[in-house]
């Protein structure tokens, strides 16, 4: 099954550091003490909690329901009892806190009733894709778009071609490996209801040829309408843009969506987590994750939901010090912890523990170039660079800062040192916030102008109306008491505090 | 023939010039219109907080002392630096400092009102620019944090001076990230 490959612009060969736990069986994380589920582990709108503080929950039941379309319910990754909805510490660059759920386990692990579809093959791709969101899946390959929005496409586009995602580009990470490994028969039969769900004509999976084991496990499994492929092994091939072009040829239009030239593409994860949600009705509440790097015994774990960081680090032999920094996902795109009590959730791949560097010093731009030959999306990096810095955000927006995947290859061979992705994610979030500061501003206006409008008709109506009559029940000087204690009341108050700001009266 | 034709020109622009010509627009109202046009783009830039703080009733009479050149483009505090800048673009002038005795407001700010000790008096709502107080006469007043711009001059009016004005708080959906090699954090 011989298929043309092509290339992307740019890229990088990079040292994969897989073989530190790319040979080792995944094990089964043991029930932590807490499990804690932000509502939000996918992009799109919060989940609705539907439990209180004090219900026994069993495992995989619905504690949480999806707010909207974009967005996928939640379940209880174990049996136990809800000890608090409120604010945790999440995965966040910044260590904001965000709503979250806390069961404490009961030790039982027990399953509430589920249900399989059966004959998924004569059932109604809508009535799959349902399925599929109500078993909370969403997509596993970082970015956690919620998996149905990507499945709905097939209903309403013609979807062309199928790639399922098991190109693990990013050094150290082996979770996708080890799952197509362990569970090959699980990847491909969910690819094959993935297929029926989008209707799409062509199927493909995809892996890297520095995975043989993965690729040989899938060959035995795979049937003469699904097409395997080894692509080869550069960063960020696993990248969705990238693979479309790699396997196709063709590019995702600027600002567009793959389903734009008739592909869907979902991660090996996701397709394994859909077989488990047909076949047997169960939730997604569990995933592969890689706890690698400078551990005592780095390894993959199968790990529920809801667990803290600190407690898979602890099993892999590693005890937070000042020596080492923690690093939510990969070398290149992952991000820094410094609370490790913050909990896996959906889109968490990996664990990676390196010794901490000392802080490099960014340097003037030299204006070499070298960032524009490694971005694979064919940007100018060093323009956007310019214009980031200088606060310049339409110039950044025309050389299409948002087309930006922030794969990292630009800073990691910029000479100077400069951060570049931490400008680019600034300049964005920059442009995204005034565009909120936009519409809360055109929001205040009209309301001012209705303000003002009303306020003029009541001028208006204020000469035609009746003398207010004074109501003979309502005792005036009750009134005027009331107010005056209330007065001297907060002027106590007032004495005892400072002074509040001066304020303009304006109008 | 030359003399004909002579007189038919003639003739013709003679009859031409009964036709209603199109109404000249006067110089005058050329400049309104474009002045118009400016104090409604310097507006748009505008936070629309409606606060006053820039010494002009609202946002629009500060665009329109901006526009006819009687107030400088740094008086506007919530605006800050990037309005400052995003004027100075428009107008293709240079961004002037903010003055150094005046504060930006470097968060946003919301006001509360302290349910324990408002007495249901009204005043506070007629002085919000943009209707974010509910309320009625000894009824509760409360203030709709989504419409409140921030502009402070419901505090003043309160008898019992139960207004005081709190942080917005953000959530990760608000949140931004710095810049590199900022000292500062956001």
């Amino acid at each position: 099954m011989a298929m043309e490959l092509h290339k992307f612009h740019g890229g990088l060969k990079l040292e994969t550091h897989k073989t530190i736990t790319d040979d080792i069986v995944a094990t089964q994380h043991p029930l932590p003490a807490r499990i804690i589920l932000p509502l939000r582990q996918h992009i799109g709108i919060p989940s609705e909690p539907i439990i209180k503080v004090g219900d026994h929950v069993l495992k995989g039941q619905t504690i949480a329901r999806a707010n909207g379309y974009v967005s996928i319910p939640l379940h209880a990754s174990t049996s136990g009892k809800v000890i608090d909805i409120g604010d945790y510490p999440v995965p966040h660059p910044a260590e904001l806190s965000a709503t979250c759920i806390v069961i404490e386990p009961d030790g039982e692990d027990k399953w509430c009733d589920i249900s399989p579809t059966h004959e998924y093959a004569s059932v109604d791709p809508k009535k799959l894709q349902d399925v599929i969101r109500d078993c909370g899946i969403t997509g596993l390959g970082g970015a956690g778009f919620p998996a149905h929005v990507k499945l709905n496409e097939g209903v309403r586009n013609v979807v062309d071609t199928l790639i399922i995602n098991g190109v693990e580009c990013e050094p150290f990470i082996t979770c996708d490996d080890r799952l197509i490994q362990e569970k090959a028969d699980y990847v491909v039969a969910g690819t094959q209801m993935i297929r029926h769900a989008v209707q799409a004509k062509h199927c493909v999976i995809a892996v890297e040829d520095d995975m043989p084991e993965a690729y040989e496990a899938l060959a035995k499994l795979v049937s003469d309408d699904i097409e395997l492929i080894k692509v080869p092994a550069r960063y960020p091939a696993g990248s969705e843009k990238q693979l479309i072009q790699v396997i196709t040829g063709k590019e995702v239009p600027s600002g567009g969506l793959a389903i734009q030239i008739g592909i869907v593409m979902h991660n090996v994860a996701t397709a394994a987590s859909v077989y488990r949600a047909v076949t047997r009705g169960e939730p997604l509440i569990s995933r592969y994750v890689t706890i690698t790097g400078k551990v005592e015994a780095p390894r993959n774990l199968q790990v529920l939901l809801g667990t803290p960081v600190i407690d898979c680090l602890k099993a892999c032999g590693y005890e937070p010090n000042d020596n080492h920094c923690i690093i939510l996902g990969g070398p290149m795109m992952g991000m820094n912890v410094t609370n490790p009590e913050i909990p896996i959730t959906k889109t968490t791949n990996c664990i990676l523990v390196e010794k901490k560097k000392n802080v490099t010093i960014e340097m003037p731009c030299i204006r070499c170039g070298a960032c524009v030959d490694v971005c694979p999306i064919k940007l100018l990096p060093q323009q956007l660079y310019w214009h980031a810095r200088s606060d310049n955000l339409e110039e950044a927006q025309r050389y299409h800062i948002f087309d930006c995947i922030e794969c990292g290859c630009c800073s990691y061979v910029c000479p100077s040192n400069i951060p570049l992705v931490q400008y680019y994610r600034y300049a964005k979030s920059q442009i995204a916030a005034e565009e909120r500061r936009r519409d809360g501003a055109d929001h205040a206006r009209a309301r001012f102008m209705a303000h003002e409008a009303r306020h003029d008709q009541d001028q208006q109506a204020d000469s035609d109306d009746l003398p207010l009559l004074a109501d003979p029940e309502s005792d005036v000087q009750a009134k005027k008491d009331y107010i005056d204690e209330a007065v001297k009341r907060t002027r106590q108050k007032r004495g005892k505090q400072q002074t509040k700001p001066e304020d303009k009266s304006g109008k | 023939m030359i003399g004909f034709i002579f007189v038919l020109v003639i003739g013709v622009l003679f009859v031409l010039s009964y036709y209603p010509r199109r109404r000249s627009v006067s110089d005058t109202q050329r400049f309104e219109r474009r002045l118009h046009q400016k104090i409604d783009s310097i507006d748009s830039l505008l936070p629309q907080t409606q606060c006053g703080k820039c010494d002009y009733s609202g946002c629009r009479p500060y665009a329109e002392a901006i526009a006819r050149g009687n107030a400088d483009i740094n008086q506007c505090p919530p605006g800050g630096e990037l309005t400052i800048r995003a004027i100075a673009n428009l107008l293709g002038r240079d961004p002037v400092p903010f003055p150094a005795d005046k504060k930006i407001d470097s968060q946003s700010f919301t006001a509360l009102i302290d349910e324990s000790l408002c007495i249901g008096c009204v005043k506070c709502i007629p002085a919000c620019p943009v209707d974010a107080i509910i309320g009625s006469r000894q009824m509760m007043h409360t203030i709709i944090k989504q419409n409140c711009t921030g502009c402070e001059l419901c505090i003043e009016p309160c008898p019992v001076d139960c207004i005081s004005m709190v942080p917005v708080w953000t959530r990760s959906k608000e949140w931004v990230w710095s810049k590199p090699g900022s000292i500062l954090e956001n």
